[in-house]
């Protein structure tokens, strides 16, 4: 079942281009990658899905709704992670939980949810003191905080060491064997060769390939997804 | 709502200084103006009143001003620039519960600050306490709520916190003006005076609630509407980012 329709969506922020034309769906339960460089129209895109911006043409079905319209429908059941949002400098990590599980009508165990990302040693750490990779840890946890059917995950990995993204990456699985559908918005190559089921590649506001990872190593016949990102970008 | 606002009000105590400024400040200035031999004789300019009997809702103004028209939108505005609303964007949580908790936390802290300095002045200077009590706590919540009203507006227009904050300092001066904090009421133009009867933070109503004869009925008129079309006006501009 399509859990997302995206179909010829386009936007435009003072006539400069930002997505022209883009179409690709999202199957339940997979690990899907929204891929490109800085500046492909990757967050435009998913800020879409999120009902956080209207398109200027298009059609968008997210969980059979439509996020412009039916926004409060949409927040109750799709999970975010925000590309370089903050919370409040001294607000502790079990409170972050507890105060973002009191906005939904079904939360998580917020206990349950901290043993899951191996938050428990840091519950009463205030946000301002934690290491990045502690952050994106809850902010992983924020986003599952709602037990949504969906997760939008937005430059997950930027600016943690080697081994932190490792440790995310494994967390991203685990959510997606738990039964999430994962939309990953990244524009490490490695990491959407690791994580995705399958992705769409933007470069300029339009889609260069969609597929699985193998499709796309095969169609242009490199060996990391890095190499066959610049084989199809080049032109 | 509930968890919202006690997590709210504690991040609010845990910067402590904001909290203390609020509840202090106006005692403090209480005090100092207080001390003013001359401010504590009766003088014909003024009815017979001592400056510091008038003084005191010039007081309560301030106390008003500083909550609603810097700190709360300095806290709002900082959300915002920091990417706290955003994220609360992707929630279900409704806008206008986040603007409800910061008026209530200050607001408790504006009415601790307040009731605390009446204490002092009338333990201190022997100031009298409100003639009319109920329509003084009716002329103070009104004057909250239009004063927050208009803070909240800044608030939620400005992008930055530097930028509420210049937003909120046209609003901060007339109202300081008017309220008689610069220059003690009776001293203004009368035409002033007259005007600023009807305009936040409502001074006159506290003061005709205080030492009069219980206030006007349209200047509560007045300040209401300032109270509820303000809240609607900064709930309809309200902007995630």
């Amino acid at each position: 079942m399509r859990l997302i329709e995206v179909s010829e969506l386009r936007k435009a922020y003072a006539g400069r281009v930002a997505v022209g034309g883009v179409s690709f769906s999202v199957e339940r339960g997979e690990i899907f990658g929204v891929l490109g460089t800085n500046g492909a129209g990757k967050t435009t895109t998913v800020e879409c899905l999120q009902g956080l911006r209207s398109p200027d043409s298009g059609t968008i079905s997210v969980l059979g709704l439509d996020p412009a319209r039916d926004t409060a429908e949409l927040r109750r059941r799709v999970g975010t992670q925000l590309q370089d949002a903050r919370l409040p400098d001294k607000l502790r990590v079990r409170e972050a939980l507890s105060l973002f599980a009191s906005f939904y009508p079904n939360p998580a165990d917020i206990d349950t949810l901290l043993t899951r990302l191996g938050l428990d040693a840091h519950r009463d750490i205030a946000f301002g003191k934690l290491s990045g990779g502690l952050r994106q840890r809850l902010s992983i946890a924020l986003a599952l905080v709602g037990n949504p059917e969906l997760a939008i995950l937005d430059e997950l990995t930027t600016g943690l060491d080697p081994h932190a993204r490792q440790e995310t990456w494994q967390l991203v699985e685990n959510v997606r064997d738990s039964g999430v559908t994962i939309v990953l918005v990244t524009h490490f190559m490695d990491e959407a060769q690791r994580l995705c089921d399958r992705l769409v590649l933007l470069d300029q506001g339009r889609v260069v390939a969609t597929g699985t990872p193998a499709d796309l190593l095969a169609s242009t016949g490199q060996s990391t997804l890095h190499d066959a990102f610049v084989a199809l970008t080049r032109g | 709502m509930r968890t919202l606002l006690i997590t709210e009000a504690k991040l609010f105590l845990r910067t402590p200084l904001w909290a203390l400024l609020g509840v202090f400040l106006p005692t403090a200035v209480l005090l100092g103006v207080g001390s003013i031999p001359g401010m504590r004789e009766p003088s014909p300019v003024t009815d017979g009143y001592r400056f510091v009997d008038l003084w005191v809702p010039s007081l309560i103004v301030i106390a008003l001003a500083m909550l609603g028209l810097q700190v709360i939108p300095a806290a709002v505005a900082t959300y915002r620039e920091q990417g706290i609303l955003r994220r609360l964007a992707t929630t279900p949580v409704p806008p206008a519960y986040l603007l409800l908790a910061q008026v209530l936390i200050h607001a408790a802290v504006a009415l601790a600050g307040v009731l605390l300095m009446l204490v002092t002045a009338r333990i201190a200077f022997d100031v009298p306490i409100p003639r009319h009590p109920g329509l003084f706590l009716l002329a103070l919540l009104l004057g909250l709520v239009s004063v927050f009203a208009l803070g909240l507006i800044a608030a939620s227009l400005a992008r930055t916190g530097k930028a509420a904050g210049g937003l909120a300092m046209i609003a901060f001066f007339p109202i300081m003006f008017v309220g008689g904090v610069y220059l003690p009421r009776p001293l203004l133009p009368a035409v002033i005076q007259k005007i600023g009867g009807y305009l936040p933070p409502g001074t006159q109503p506290l003061q005709d609630a205080w030492i009069g004869d219980g206030g006007q009925p349209l200047q509560f008129v007045a300040l209401a509407a300032f109270a509820l079309g303000g809240t609607a006006l900064a709930v309809r501009l309200f902007r995630w980012e």
